[in-house]
C-alpha cells in the first residue's frame, strides 16, 4: 500500500444553472493573455451538444486517453513512445484552433471615431490572431449555449451512443443539462504519459498535474492526448497550458477560483486518499464498465486505523489525514455512491466527479399515472434519459445512475416530509439503503451547502520539505527571465515577453 | 579573406554556437521551444513539416558522418572515393530536394497565410529563408559535382572540416580554388551556425529522444528532500 493524497472535486449538476460565473472568473484570473484567448481551463457546456472543442468526447476521432492492448498492458490511444517521437513533426491528432474556435474581438473604437454616416456605426469583428476583419463568425466559445443549433448538428453528441436519439430532438422530448468542465487532475493522466519532454507531471503532496513551462518544448503530444481536450497550446508562447487546480490557493487552503465564485455552490473539494500501487491495475480492468468500480477500490478509507497508520509511514500530514475524513468528496463517492467519474472508460481515472441531473417527469399528462411511491417518480420517466447520464459517467452501466437519482429523490421526499408534514419517513430511506442520518447529512451537504462543508482544503506543508533558511532574499513567483533585476529591453533570443495575466488586461 | 571566412570565421561560429545555445538554455529556458504553429493552420502543414525535418535529417547526418569521418577509414572499409561522392550526390540530392519541397511549402505557409504570418517572428521567417537558400545552394553544388566525379573535390571538404575540428591552422588553405558556389555554401553553412542560439533552431537540441527510455509512463515530482 502506497498511501497518497489528493485534491478532488465533485460538481453537483442537479443545481448547476450554467451561469458561467466559473469560466468567467477563471479566464480573468489565468487566461486573458495572448495566445490563450481561445482557452477556456473552466468551461460550461450545455448538454446535448458537441462541446468545446467540437466533438472531444468523440476518441475515435481525437485518440485520446489510454487503450488496453491485447496484453492487457495500457498504451496512450495517440499510440506509444515510439508512435509518438514518429508523429512529432506533424501531429495527426491536433485539433486545429477552429475545433476550439478562432478568437475574435470588435472595432469598438469605431463606435465612437466613426465619421457622420446614414447608418449606425456598427462594431464588426476581428480575428484576435491575424487581426483581419472576420465577415462572418461561424464558430464560438458556447456556441451551443441553451440548446442553440439545430438538433442535427447536436445530437452528434457522444452520448448519444445507444439512444434512440430522433424522439428527443421533437420539442416536447427536449432535455438539457449543464456540464461544466475542467482539468481532471487524473490519477493516471495521459498528457503526462504523452509528453516526450517529460514536462508534465502530477504533484506527489496533492495530485495536482501541472506543466513545467521551461521544460515544455512545444512538442504538442499532450494536446492530443488528454481525451477530455483540457491542455491548451499557447500559439504565443509555444507552450502548453492547462488549469492548475488554482494550487497557489489551495496550498494556503483556499478553494479554486471556480468554486469561490459558483453562484450554485455546486461544487466541493476535499482530500481523497488512495493507493498509488493500484492505480495501473484498476485502469487496465477488461470491460469499459469495471472501471468506474474499480476506481472506487482505489480509494482509501481514511478512517481504517491501517490506512491511518500507512498514510502516516508514508508522510501523510495529519491535518490532511483529518481533512481526508472530513472530505465532501468521500462522502459523495463513496458513502452515498451519487458522485460519478465523467467518461471513466479513458483509463485516465479522473478526479473532477459529478452528481448526476434530475429533471422534471418526461410527460406531464402522465405525471399522474405513474406509481409514484413516496412521492418518488420512476427515475425512468425523468427528462434526461438515464443512459445518456450513464454514457457520461459510468461508461454506459446504468444501475448506479438509477441508485444515485434515487437516493437524491428519496432525500427531497425525506426531507419534505419530515418538514413539512412532520413526519420521519423511514420507509423511503430505508428503500434507497439510507439511514435518517445519512439523509440528514446529505441534505446539509448538498442542499444547504455552507462554505465549510463544501471546502475541507488542509494547507500545504512546505516546511516540512524545504528548509526556509534556503529561501531567504528569494524572489518569489517568477517567470521568464529568473530573478534578475530590471526590466530587459532587447529580446536577444527572439522571444515575445512573457505577458502576465495583470499585464494582459492593458 | 579565404582565411578569415574559412579559417578563423568557422571558429567564430560555433563559439556564438555553443556559448550562445548554453547562455540561452541557462538564463531563457522559457523560450527554449519548437514553436509549431500547427494549432493555427493544418494546412501545407502535415505534408511540408514532415518532408522538410526527414530531408535536413538525412542531410545533416549525411553532412556530419561526410565531412568528419577521417577519410582513412573510408579507405579501410575499400570505400572508393568518386563511389563515396555518388553516393552522397544521390542521397543528399533526394533528401535535399525533398527538404526543398517541404521547406517551400513551409515558407508560403508564413509568408501567405494570414494566421501564421501574424504569428511569426523575424527570426521564424529568415532562418527558413536562409535553410531554404542554402538547400538551394548546397542542391546547386550537384551540377559542379558533376563535372569530376572523381571524388578528389570531396576530400578536399573532408580535409578542411576535418582541420577545423582538430585546430589545424591550415585548414582554408586545403579548398583554394573551389567552386565559388561550393564557398557559398559553406559560409552560409556557418552564418546558419552562428544564428543558431537566436532562433527557434534550438528545437533539435532538445529532440526527446530519451523519452523512449524513461521508465514507464508517469512522472512525479516530489518535494520531499533526499528525494
Amino acid at each position: 500500500m502506497k498511501v497518497r493524497a489528493q485534491i478532488g472535486m465533485v460538481l453537483n449538476l442537479d443545481k448547476c444553472i450554467g451561469c458561467h460565473t466559473c469560466s468567467v472568473t477563471c479566464k480573468n484570473v489565468w487566461t486573458s493573455r495572448d495566445g490563450v484567448e481561445y482557452a477556456w481551463f473552466n468551461n460550461v457546456e450545455t448538454k446535448p451538444g458537441i462541446g468545446y472543442p467540437k466533438d472531444w468526447e468523440n476518441q475515435k476521432r481525437w485518440n485520446g486517453g489510454w487503450e488496453r492492448t491485447a496484453s492487457g498492458n495500457l498504451r496512450p490511444k495517440q499510440g506509444g513512445k515510439w508512435r509518438i517521437l514518429a508523429n512529432i513533426f506533424a501531429n495527426p491528432d491536433l485539433p486545429e484552433i477552429d475545433d476550439f474556435y478562432e478568437p475574435f474581438d470588435f472595432d469598438y473604437d469605431h463606435l465612437k471615431s466613426a465619421p457622420e454616416m446614414p447608418a449606425f456605426p456598427t462594431a464588426r469583428p476581428r480575428s484576435k490572431i491575424s487581426g483581419e476583419r472576420m465577415e462572418k463568425i461561424e464558430w464560438g466559445p458556447n456556441w451551443e449555449e441553451i440548446l442553440g443549433g439545430e438538433f442535427s448538428k447536436r445530437s452528434k453528441d457522444y452520448n448519444f451512443e445507444g439512444i434512440q436519439k430522433e424522439i428527443y430532438g421533437q420539442y416536447e422530448n427536449t432535455f438539457m443539462m449543464y456540464l461544466p468542465r475542467l482539468c481532471e487532475h487524473c490519477l493516471n493522466p495521459a498528457c503526462a504519459a504523452s509528453c516526450p519532454s517529460g514536462a508534465i507531471y502530477k504533484r506527489e503532496e496533492d495530485g495536482v498535474v501541472l506543466i513545467d513551462q521551461e521544460k515544455c518544448r512545444g512538442w504538442r503530444m499532450c494536446v492530443s492526448g488528454c481525451p477530455y481536450k483540457k491542455i491548451y497550446y499557447n500559439w504565443s508562447t509555444g507552450k502548453s497550458e492547462k488549469c492548475t487546480l488554482c494550487y497557489p490557493r489551495l496550498e494556503s487552503g483556499m478553494p479554486t477560483v471556480c468554486s469561490e465564485t459558483c453562484v450554485g455552490r455546486i461544487r466541493y473539494i476535499g482530500v481523497m486518499l488512495y493507493d498509488a500501487d493500484k492505480i495501473a491495475e484498476a485502469a487496465s480492468v477488461e470491460g469499459e464498465k469495471e472501471l468506474y468500480d474499480a476506481q472506487l477500490g482505489v480509494f482509501l478509507d481514511p478512517n481504517d486505523p491501517a490506512v491511518i497508520e500507512a498514510a502516516r509511514a508514508e508522510g501523510v500530514p495529519e491535518d490532511w489525514i483529518i481533512s481526508a475524513r472530513k472530505s465532501p468528496i468521500w462522502k459523495m463517492a463513496m458513502e452515498w455512491k451519487i458522485a460519478f467519474p465523467l467518461h471513466p472508460e479513458y483509463r485516465t481515472l479522473p478526479m473532477v466527479w459529478y452528481i448526476p441531473p434530475l429533471s422534471p417527469i418526461q410527460n406531464a399528462a402522465a405525471a399522474g399515472q405513474i406509481a409514484a411511491q413516496d412521492d418518488m417518480p420512476d427515475v425512468k420517466s425523468l427528462r434526461i434519459p438515464v443512459r445518456y447520464l450513464a454514457n457520461m459517467l459510468t461508461a454506459g452501466d446504468e444501475a448506479p445512475i438509477v441508485s444515485a437519482l434515487e437516493r437524491m429523490l428519496a432525500m427531497r421526499s425525506y426531507m419534505r416530509s419530515k418538514t413539512v408534514d412532520g413526519v420521519v419517513n423511514l420507509g423511503v430511506a430505508k428503500r434507497v439503503g439510507l439511514t435518517p442520518h445519512q439523509i440528514d447529512e446529505m441534505y446539509q451537504i448538498m442542499a444547504i451547502a455552507n462554505y465549510e462543508d463544501r471546502f475541507v482544503i488542509p494547507t500545504t506543508h512546505r516546511e516540512m520539505v524545504e528548509d526556509a533558511y534556503d529561501l531567504r532574499g528569494g524572489c518569489g513567483f517568477t517567470d521568464g527571465n529568473g530573478c534578475s533585476s530590471g526590466t530587459t529591453g532587447g529580446k536577444l533570443f527572439g522571444s515575445r515577453k512573457f505577458v502576465t495575466p495583470a499585464e494582459g488586461w492593458k | 579573406m579565404h582565411q578569415f571566412i574559412f579559417g578563423t570565421y568557422p571558429y567564430i561560429a560555433l563559439s556564438v554556437l555553443l556559448l550562445g545555445s548554453i547562455v540561452r538554455y541557462e538564463r531563457d529556458p522559457f523560450t527554449w521551444k519548437s514553436s509549431s504553429s500547427q494549432l493555427l493552420r493544418r494546412k501545407q502543414l502535415v505534408v511540408g513539416s514532415v518532408l522538410f525535418h526527414v530531408g535536413v535529417l538525412v542531410i545533416f547526418f549525411g553532412h556530419l558522418v561526410g565531412l568528419l569521418t577521417p577519410i582513412q577509414v573510408f579507405d579501410a572499409l575499400g570505400i572508393g572515393h568518386g563511389f563515396k561522392q555518388l553516393l552522397a550526390l544521390i542521397a543528399g540530392g533526394v533528401a535535399g530536394a525533398m527538404a526543398l519541397v517541404g521547406g517551400l511549402m513551409l515558407l508560403h505557409r508564413r509568408l501567405f497565410d494570414a494566421r501564421i504570418r501574424a504569428s511569426s517572428t523575424f527570426a521564424d521567417t529568415g532562418i527558413l529563408a536562409l535553410l531554404m537558400l542554402q538547400l538551394v545552394l548546397g542542391l546547386g553544388t550537384i551540377f559542379v559535382s558533376l563535372q569530376h566525379l572523381d571524388g578528389h573535390e570531396m576530400t578536399r571538404f573532408m580535409a578542411w572540416a576535418f582541420g577545423i575540428f582538430t585546430f589545424d591552422g591550415q585548414a582554408a588553405s586545403y579548398i583554394v580554388g573551389v567552386h565559388w558556389l561550393f564557398k557559398l555554401h559553406l559560409f552560409l553553412g556557418l552564418t546558419i551556425f552562428l544564428l543558431f542560439p537566436f532562433t527557434r533552431l534550438v528545437h533539435m537540441l532538445s529532440a526527446p529522444v530519451r523519452y523512449l527510455w524513461r521508465p514507464g509512463y508517469q512522472i512525479v515530482r516530489t518535494k520531499k528532500r533526499g528525494a
